[in-house]
């Protein structure tokens, strides 16, 4: 079996590495374990271990799972020139963004499984011995788009390392399809995730169809974000060449987006706050408190405040271009967007209740560690994808010459 | 509504030959389960010191939804509960699974101005649907609201129901409109919520996944979740329960007011409508047009809780 030979390989491959690599992943790994404890804690307990309540019911799991939706979408934004316009700096990082997109996509499975009651039932949404409401349950879209983009991600990459470790070259015609596709799933599986929020009248805060076009341009905020400072880091700790205009193409797209994304925001914002509706009580709840309820009014300033200085940095050419300010920039823009749309989007949405009720969601550091566990297990899987990757572009690791290659 | 009114309604599809490969699938889950010791982790809900705990463990764990069993399936585990639940609470505890009456759509109607916020309703509903004390779940909110408004938001949900009625106040108990409509049963990812031919939208504990899109979803509030591990007092405890409403739930799942269906299908009524100290709730059969419920809806100006949203609620609101 070529294939198993194939990932003993490349098992091996990311067992080795210098000091600061393993200094690394063991960091992961602690975390993850620590996060792992948090999580027993919970599963023994119950939710109750949360900040939840019945008032606010949904809390950072789903903060998180909705900004890490699109994350892995804005891998798209390198797929398409790769693929489509075969852009050679891009073609030489494409695989790494695909990365991202899985490890995106297996953290938003995750933080939607700790955010279950019963996450021992899963199997009731597996077709055939579940019950699976679709079309009417967009948490039902959900399920399918995510695990659809995840397999895409993981299947065309796959297939494109492995001919090139038995040192062939990828057949296009055999991957194109799947990449055509997963460019339409990638803007579906964001938008799908905002229709979640948009589809409940009851909760005006939500209820707007803003909201998916929002999304879109948040993601190509922060997945561009991301990828550039995950691509330097790169570039700095490996001899993988990762070239400049790369770098300076993913930030001029998160730039304009989040030049979009901010101009929506104050679109949003006006229509609450010059009429002065009941429907406005959430944002004036976010932004300025009622009645002492203000928790959320310091992130929020925040939040936008760093999106702001992202945003004029990412639009002077000159400052863009310096590598320093781009990463304030690009760290700004990510924290920034998961104020905004994850925490700021999620819990406002929730207050105040359907009957009226102010209420506070404390977060707490078991739900905490819960997400940093989720964040170390993304990221320690984007490492290994990403070194893997890089071994067989390289050459590194192939298969040996000895051994005739042969197809699947 | 007596006996003979009700209805046998197939609690199943007719394809019997798919129920019976699913059921072998589940059966076959089990078995994989029980030799690869996942079991374990959760067989502490019934404690496995024998042979039977540890089917009731299984049973439990691969129970298939409650419109796929059929006749026997069901009684199997109404049988499979109330052993659990003998030993969990060390009293016998009646599950049935009294079916919907044929001509019957229940509906509320609620006089505001009889309403004086004692909450008696409240404290009948938790006693009679076992709902957990130690996180204190309530099926019916009580406002305090600002008499010539209807501004929930001015309204206050913690006030001193001993201190009732206050001067320029009114009370206005909300809970399950049991909408038509209901926005909670379209967005359930895997069918565990879904409204009765008697029009009461109910949940399976035994299928929710606990993902609480439908508490998002509701314009009402109405839909509460198990935090913790219920706990309610031995001595508390009502007996009489039925399958889709006052059974004792587990941790991480979904509950609601089903207008009290253990009693209202046997024609009692709900539990709240009893308690009323005033005589404010109206309650009934919508489809009999000699009901009390009826003759409201035809001659008070009646109205119904954010009625643009098109949910179409079965509870009224009306005043003298």
């Amino acid at each position: 079996m070529n294939l198993a030979r194939f990932f003993l390989a490349c098992a091996r491959d990311v067992l080795k590495g210098g000091n600061q690599y393993r200094l690394w992943i063991t960091l992961l790994l602690i975390i993850a374990i620590i996060g792992a404890g948090a999580y027993y804690t919970q599963f023994q307990e119950g939710l109750i271990v949360t900040g939840m309540s019945d008032q606010v019911s949904w809390g950072v799991y789903i903060a998180n799972f909705t900004f890490l939706v699109g994350l892995a979408a804005a891998a798209v934004m390198l797929v398409i020139p790769a693929y489509i316009f075969h852009q050679k700096e891009a073609h030489a990082v494409v695989l790494l963004a695909e990365g991202v997109a899985v490890a995106a996509c297996i953290m938003c499975i995750l933080f939607v499984v700790v955010d279950l009651g019963r996450p021992d039932r899963f199997w009731h949404m597996i077709p055939g011995i579940g019950m699976f409401n679709w079309p009417k349950s967009l948490l039902a879209w959900d399920v399918i788009v995510l695990n659809g983009y995840l397999a895409l991600n993981i299947t065309i990459p796959l297939y494109i390392l492995y001919t090139k470790y038995k040192g062939g070259t990828p057949n296009p015609r055999i991957y194109f399809p799947g990449v055509l596709i997963s460019i339409f799933w990638a803007i579906s599986i964001h938008t799908v995730t905002a229709f979640l929020y948009s589809s409940m009248p009851a909760r005006p805060f939500w209820n707007t169809a803003l909201l998916g076009p929002r999304f879109i341009a948040s993601a190509f905020t922060a997945g561009p974000a991301f990828m550039v400072l995950a691509f330097r880091i790169i570039k700095a700790k490996t001899t993988y060449n990762i070239n400049d205009p790369v770098i300076h193409y993913l930030a001029l797209v998160a730039g304009i987006a989040l030049q979009i994304s901010l101009f929506m925001v104050g679109a949003e914002l006006f229509t609450e706050f010059y009429a002065q509706t009941q429907h406005a009580a959430s944002a004036q709840f976010l932004f300025f408190g009622i009645d002492g309820f203000n928790s959320l009014v310091p992130f929020i300033w925040f939040g936008i405040s760093i999106e702001i200085v992202a945003m004029v940095i990412f639009m002077v050419h000159r400052w863009r271009n310096n590598f320093m300010l781009l990463n304030i920039a690009c760290v700004f823009a990510i924290v920034g967007i998961w104020i905004e749309k994850g925490i700021g989007l999620v819990i406002p949405g929730f207050i105040p209740t359907p009957l009226g009720e102010l209420f506070e969601y404390p977060v707490t550091l078991i739900e905490t560690l819960v997400c940093l566990g989720i964040w170390a297990i993304g990221i320690l899987i984007f490492t290994l994808l990403a070194k893997t990757a890089i071994s067989i572009e390289q050459g590194q690791l192939k298969l040996k010459h000895n051994v005739s290659p042969r197809r699947i | 509504m007596n006996e003979e009114n009700r209805t046998k309604i197939p609690q199943k599809d007719s394809n019997s030959r798919k129920g019976w490969t699913r059921r072998s699938a589940l059966k076959a889950l089990g078995l994989t389960a029980l030799t690869a010791g996942i079991v374990e982790p959760v067989s502490h809900l019934n404690s496995t010191e024998d042979g039977a705990s540890l089917k009731d463990a299984l049973g439990e764990m691969f129970q298939d939804h409650y419109k796929r069993m059929d006749k026997e399936e069901i009684q199997e585990v109404l049988l499979r509960l109330e052993r659990t639940y003998a030993k969990t609470y060390q009293k016998e505890i009646k599950v049935s699974n009294d079916l919907p009456l044929q001509g019957v759509v229940f509906g509320y109607a609620l006089n505001l101005s009889k309403c004086k916020g004692y909450r008696d309703c409240v404290k009948a509903c938790v006693e009679e649907n076992n709902q957990n004390r130690d996180s204190e779940i309530e099926y019916i909110r009580v406002l305090e609201m600002d008499k010539g408004s209807q501004n929930m938001e001015t309204s206050d949900h913690y006030y001193d129901a001993e201190e009732v009625p206050q001067e320029g106040k009114y009370y206005m108990p909300v809970q399950c409109q049991q909408c038509e409509d209901p926005p909670c049963v379209n967005a359930c990812p895997v069918k565990a919520t879904w409204k009765e031919p008697d029009g009461i939208v109910v949940v399976d504990y035994n299928w929710c996944i606990g993902c609480r899109y439908c508490a998002a979803s509701c314009p009402y509030w109405a839909r509460k979740f198990n935090w913790n591990e219920p706990s309610i007092p031995k001595d508390e405890i009502n007996p009489q329960t039925h399958y889709l409403s006052n059974r004792p739930r587990s941790k991480g799942v979904m509950e609601k007011c089903t207008f009290c269906l253990q009693r209202t299908r046997k024609g009692q009524m709900p539990a709240c409508q009893e308690a009323c100290p005033t005589g404010a709730r109206i309650f009934g059969n919508l489809l009999d047009k000699d009901s009390e419920i009826r003759y409201v809806i035809e001659n008070k100006t009646v109205f119904r809780l954010k009625e643009d949203l098109n949910t179409n609620p079965k509870f009224w609101y009306y005043t003298d």
